[in-house]
């Protein structure tokens, strides 16, 4: 992982507070639990069944009737507990789950999110992003700023279907951290060595800039 | 008094499953899927089928057999992005796919084994995951309507079992098990372990067998059921 990826995780990972049950999307954001520290109070979700999500096993260590719903090998925590499929989702649907770390293909700067589908190319279904999107709390995406092709992927409007509306707060990329407001994308952080205007060309739309000084990570 | 005993060889336990039958399968990924049941269901060749299952499996796993038999002709699922041959079959119009987001299909099913006609939800409404679907107004909220999911036939994957059908699961092999236990006309259960009856606490119970039509017992855990080194 670059540099400034790995910076980016740990940046995400102090989203995480005291208390929160918090569903990592597959990916990029499962990485962040690497930042917190051993005895950090929270509960992490995974859709298939669980919370109290342990480290991830070796295969010679693994059980196989215990995955995340990336499919990864883990474990449990003093404290886990094993649920079916209904009742997972009516903890993410009811309010319950406090944040969600979400991968995007794009975000639009009135909080729109696309992570599912590109058509013709890549349609293999949503899993559980739909309702996670739609329904945490609050929804964080960690992603590269542009795609493999130099591409922008902080957008004016989506072009991909829809995951979910509106519903974005805060994205952390590679290059930034930028909030989603009423007046659309706000840089509130930059990566070292990233200036304005950089970020202003990676970015598919206006980004209001402080007036202040702008931290980096 | 005694509770029935419903224990059945697996090749008979298939037999019940005509051409044409909606099957629920358990399992989300690896665990819980029953490999075992569903292998039979290749080997006997039931055609026509549709299957609602959570994912896809992999390729040259579970339901990926029937895929490629050519024995399904509908596939109720939430994601199939870990199985190349039914992404293909999908895209060349020779399997018909329709998507459900994932604690809908949960629901779908939930409601079935309720005894339910639907349910209202305003999950995936801003999404093309509603379209054609029919809209009320409850409460004040747009919701979609989602008709309740029964089958004809589910094929259920447990740990452990009595011969009544009590069915208790493992970790996260439980995930869309005990709902789909509930929601069909006939149930068939593969356990890893057969116990007599009474070897099972009430309070160990997590689906009661008076759901459960089959009960038939592993003798041998298949190297399907192991870890995926990917």
């Amino acid at each position: 992982m670059s540099d400034a990826r790995s910076r980016m995780v740990a940046r995400a990972a102090q989203e995480i507070a005291p208390g929160m049950v918090v569903n990592l999307g597959i990916g990029l954001p499962t990485q962040v639990v690497n930042h917190l520290p051993a005895d950090f109070p929270v509960c992490l979700h995974s859709e298939n069944g669980l919370t109290g999500i342990g480290a991830m096993l070796p295969y010679d260590k693994a059980d196989r009737n215990l995955i995340d719903a990336g499919g990864a090998y883990v474990s449990t925590v003093p404290g886990s507990a094993f649920f079916d499929s209904a009742v997972s989702f009516a903890l993410v649907r009811s309010g319950r789950l406090d944040l969600t770390l979400l991968g995007a293909f794009e975000v639009a700067c009135n909080g729109d999110l696309a992570n599912w589908k590109i058509p013709g190319k890549f349609s293999p279904g949503a899993g559980g992003a739909i309702e996670l999107a739609q329904k945490a709390r609050r929804v964080v995406v960690m992603t590269t700023h542009c795609d493999r092709k130099g591409n922008p992927k902080l957008l004016d409007a989506c072009t991909l279907p829809l995951t979910a509306r509106g519903r974005v707060a805060r994205i952390y990329t590679d290059m930034a951290v930028v909030d989603v407001t009423p007046d659309g994308f706000a840089l509130r952080e930059l990566a070292i060595g990233i200036s304005v205007a950089d970020l202003r060309a990676a970015t598919g739309a206006p980004v209001t800039i402080p007036h202040s000084d702008i931290p980096t990570f | 008094m005694k509770l029935p005993d419903k224990t059945l060889n697996i090749p008979d336990a298939i037999a019940a499953i005509p051409d044409g039958a909606t099957v629920l399968v358990g399992g989300f990924g690896v665990p819980g899927t029953p490999f075992t049941l569903l292998n039979e269901l290749a080997r006997q060749g039931q055609r026509d089928l549709v299957l609602v299952k959570n994912d896809a499996n992999e390729a040259g796993m579970g339901i990926d057999h029937l895929i490629g038999n050519g024995q399904v002709r509908k596939l109720i699922v939430t994601h199939l992005g870990l199985n190349a041959n039914a992404i293909a079959a999908m895209n060349s119009g020779a399997l018909e796919v329709e998507f459900c987001a994932q604690g809908i299909l949960a629901e779908r099913i939930r409601a079935g084994g309720a005894g339910l006609g639907a349910i209202l939800t305003d999950i995936g409404i801003d999404t093309e995951l509603a379209n054609g679907k029919q809209l009320v107004e409850m409460n004040g909220s747009a919701m979609l309507v989602e008709p309740a999911l029964r089958a004809d036939v589910a094929l259920i994957h447990a740990a452990i079992a009595d011969p009544f059908g009590n069915l208790g699961y493992a970790a996260t092999a439980r995930n869309f098990n005990p709902l789909m236990a509930m929601a069909a006309t006939r149930v068939i259960v593969e356990a890893e372990a057969l116990v007599p009856l009474g070897g099972l606490a009430p309070e160990a119970v997590e689906t009661t067998g008076a759901f459960v039509d089959h009960v038939v017992e592993l003798t041998e855990i298949s190297q399907e059921y192991g870890i995926v080194r990917r």
